[in-house]
């Protein structure tokens, strides 16, 4: 199947019962499954008036009880940004996948990029924590979109699945487990006498147990910097205890949350970093470089956010330098080069848009640099 | 105004968050009115209380949701439509009440409004217009009448004002009403036939914003209120090409449209649901 389908069955397989979407190449196929799918299984697909209306409404599917996400590309994504922004502030889980397309503005609509992961970062306003997580096949779509529903339930936070065109409509064979042994989390409840809840008082986990519409609990969201009680308050005082909730209930479990793959890494002098469809031309990379007697290896970045910033900098200390391969000008190679130190050189090998990049781009530029 | 005080004993305790209290509505501001009407129309209803939700947008309207002590849902400027759309369709179960303002719903939200109603999506709409952006100060907004000043329009507002009862009806809402705050009898029994009624009802609610609008247009708090018992008209059943605000002419009242008609859940579950699977 391809790429796009394997998120919505991904979606499927970790409960997922609420789709709200706008159609957007090369998205489509995401909503098109849920659609045809969904209300198969008791769920809710729904086609928004826009991608505004589309994130809102998984917000207000979750709070109702549901899990739910949407699948959208660039100019959709920047739509969505305020309400991911409601879901941080509110602490609702849901999934957005974005199927990254070459942009500025409308860009090259079936033609494929990896531009939008500082926007996936950064792209809502204000101070925040995320997690994105980045596949690069369809199976890995597949279970990563199961894994950011379990980190989303989890930590009470949307996640991004950021695939792209490339793998999005590439058809490759899906494996799809018994659902027994799928491994699904869901969020915690509240237990305990409805009248003394406090929808923001932090479990010892360091994150609240979230009650739904219609329990009883009588809670109040709000995208207002807000108290335990959910209540507004406008002080800095306040401010401060919220944001060093949704900041720390991710810095205080990176280990939980980052996921990385080595390959040839352990005896690697040049460290290339990739993820997503671009991990497919780094394993070639390092093959290649290595009969040339080049002595590289590939950290593929499964999470993309939060950064393995430890990671780089503990490789820095030993290696002689980064590449990092993506398509776009330099994005996630700017988070190695922060994350080095100044302590070992970092190269870009990067792209517009478009295209994937070929190995030999890689094998160039480790000639040239080392 | 709401009229709550912690000692008081007020017959809608239960419904407030007393702990909210006191609320940052103006004094003269008509959105109180609305807002107890509103809540006293949902403990005579006899509706689930437990299962019913208040979902509302950004401004002084929108603030409405912070008070009312049920699961209350403060969202994005102009969202609360899509984001309560998602609730209900999540869980049909739930009674969905959108409370916010004229700005809120029909400028930044005409979208989804608009759409909303198209599908009959069954909730309650209980728009508080004010023909301003209170909030912040005192902007046009999509209906503030023609030549009205507000501090974004100095010299007038030189823009034609919507007329919400027909966009709603045009888009399809299966139940529109037009109330004032002065006329809160009509006005609860309005917003309890609303909540009661399956589809997507409107009532709009036409409130003084005296200290932005009121203000900058010669009209006090006192003054709103007499233009409103003297200068309208109930008709019932008016069709909504008669509704234009225009209170020298004299502005109708009244319910407008009731129909019954299959809501968004309903078709859905008939149009896209395997036979075998539809339950209840
Ligand atoms: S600014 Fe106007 S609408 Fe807002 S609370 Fe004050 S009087 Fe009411």
């Amino acid at each position: 199947m391809t790429g796009d389908v394997a998120c919505a069955e991904g979606g499927l397989a970790a409960g997922c019962l609420f789709f709200g979407g706008y159609p957007i190449t090369p998205a489509t196929e995401v909503a098109e499954r849920m659609s045809e799918r969904l209300p198969e299984i008791g769920g809710t697909f729904i086609q928004m008036e826009d991608e505004i209306a589309a994130m809102a409404s998984i917000v207000g599917a979750s709070c109702a009880g549901v899990k739910s996400m949407t699948a959208t590309s660039g100019p959709g994504f920047s739509l969505m940004m305020e309400n991911i922004g409601l879901a941080i502030c509110t602490e609702t889980p849901c999934v957005v996948a974005n199927v990254q397309r070459a942009g500025p503005s409308t860009g090259l609509p079936t033609q494929g990029a990896q531009a939008d992961m500082m926007q996936a970062r950064w792209g809502s306003h204000g101070h925040y924590e995320i997690i994105a997580l980045a596949p690069s096949s369809p199976q890995e779509i597949f279970y990563q979109t199961i894994t950011a529903f379990n980190l989303s339930e989890k930590y009470r936070l949307p996640v991004l699945v950021m695939t792209d065109e490339m793998i999005g409509h590439l058809s490759e064979r899906v494996i799809i487990p018994d659902a027994k042994d799928i491994k699904t989390v869901s969020r915690t409840r509240p237990k305990g006498r409805k009248d003394r809840f406090k929808p923001y008082r932090p479990g010892p986990d360091g994150i609240a147990p979230m009650a739904i519409a219609g329990e009883g609990y009588n809670i109040h969201m709000t995208g207002l910097t807000h108290d335990e009680r959910g209540y507004p308050v406008m002080t800095v005082e306040a401010q401060y205890e919220m944001m060093d909730r949704i900041m720390k209930k991710v810095r205080q479990n990176l280990d939980d949350i980052i996921e990385t793959e080595g390959y040839r890494l352990d005896d690697a002098e040049i460290v290339i970093v990739s993820y997503g469809v671009s991990s497919r031309t780094c394993l070639a990379a390092v093959d290649e470089a290595r009969e040339l007697g080049i002595k590289a290896g590939f950290l593929k970045l499964i999470t993309v956010w939060p950064f393995p910033e430890d990671l780089i900098h503990r490789l820095a200390e030993r290696v002689k330098g980064f590449v990092t391969v993506e398509i776009n000008l330099g994005q996630i190679h700017l988070e190695v080069e922060r994350c080095t130190a100044g302590k070992a050189p970092a190269f870009l090998v990067g792209h517009p848009g478009g295209t994937i990049i070929p190995p030999e781009r890689v094998i160039d530029l480790l000639k040239e640099a080392f | 105004m709401t009229q709550t005080k912690k000692s008081s004993g007020h017959p809608l305790d239960g419904l407030l968050r007393l702990d909210r209290i006191p609320h940052i509505w103006c004094p003269g501001c008509g959105i109180g009115t609305a807002f107890s009407s509103c809540l006293i129309a949902m403990k005579t209803s006899g509706i689930d209380l437990q299962k019913t939700v208040m979902v509302s947008g950004i401004g002084c309207s929108g603030r409405g949701a912070g008070y009312v002590n049920l699961d209350s849902y403060h969202t994005t400027h102009g969202r609360a439509i899509p984001f309560a759309t998602g609730m209900k369709l999540a869980n049909p179960e739930l009674n969905v009440v959108v409370f916010s303002g004229d700005g809120d719903l029909f400028a930044i939200g005409g979208n989804h409004f608009i759409h909303a109603a198209r599908r009959n999506v069954d909730m309650t709409i209980i728009c508080i217009n004010n023909f301003n952006y209170g909030m912040t100060g005192g902007q046009v907004a999509p209906t503030t009448p023609y030549q009205a000043k507000t501090t974004t329009t100095p010299a007038g507002n030189p823009e034609r004002p919507f007329n919400l009862p027909l966009l709603a009806y045009a888009s399809g809402a299966t139940y529109v009403s037009r109330w004032t705050i002065l006329h809160t009898r009509d006005l609860m029994e309005s917003i309890e036939e609303a909540l009661k009624k399956r589809g997507f009802s409107f009532i709009e609610v036409l409130a003084p914003c005296p200290v932005n609008y009121g203000r900058r247009n010669r009209e006090k708090a006192l003054d709103s209120l007499k233009i409103y018992q003297e200068r309208t008209i109930i008709k019932n059943d008016a069709h909504p090409t008669e509704l234009d605000i225009d209170f020298d002419r004299g502005v109708i009242l009244g319910k407008f449209i009731d129909l019954d008609q299959p809501t968004c859940t309903e078709m859905y579950d008939k149009t896209c649901r395997p036979k075998d699977l539809l339950y209840d």
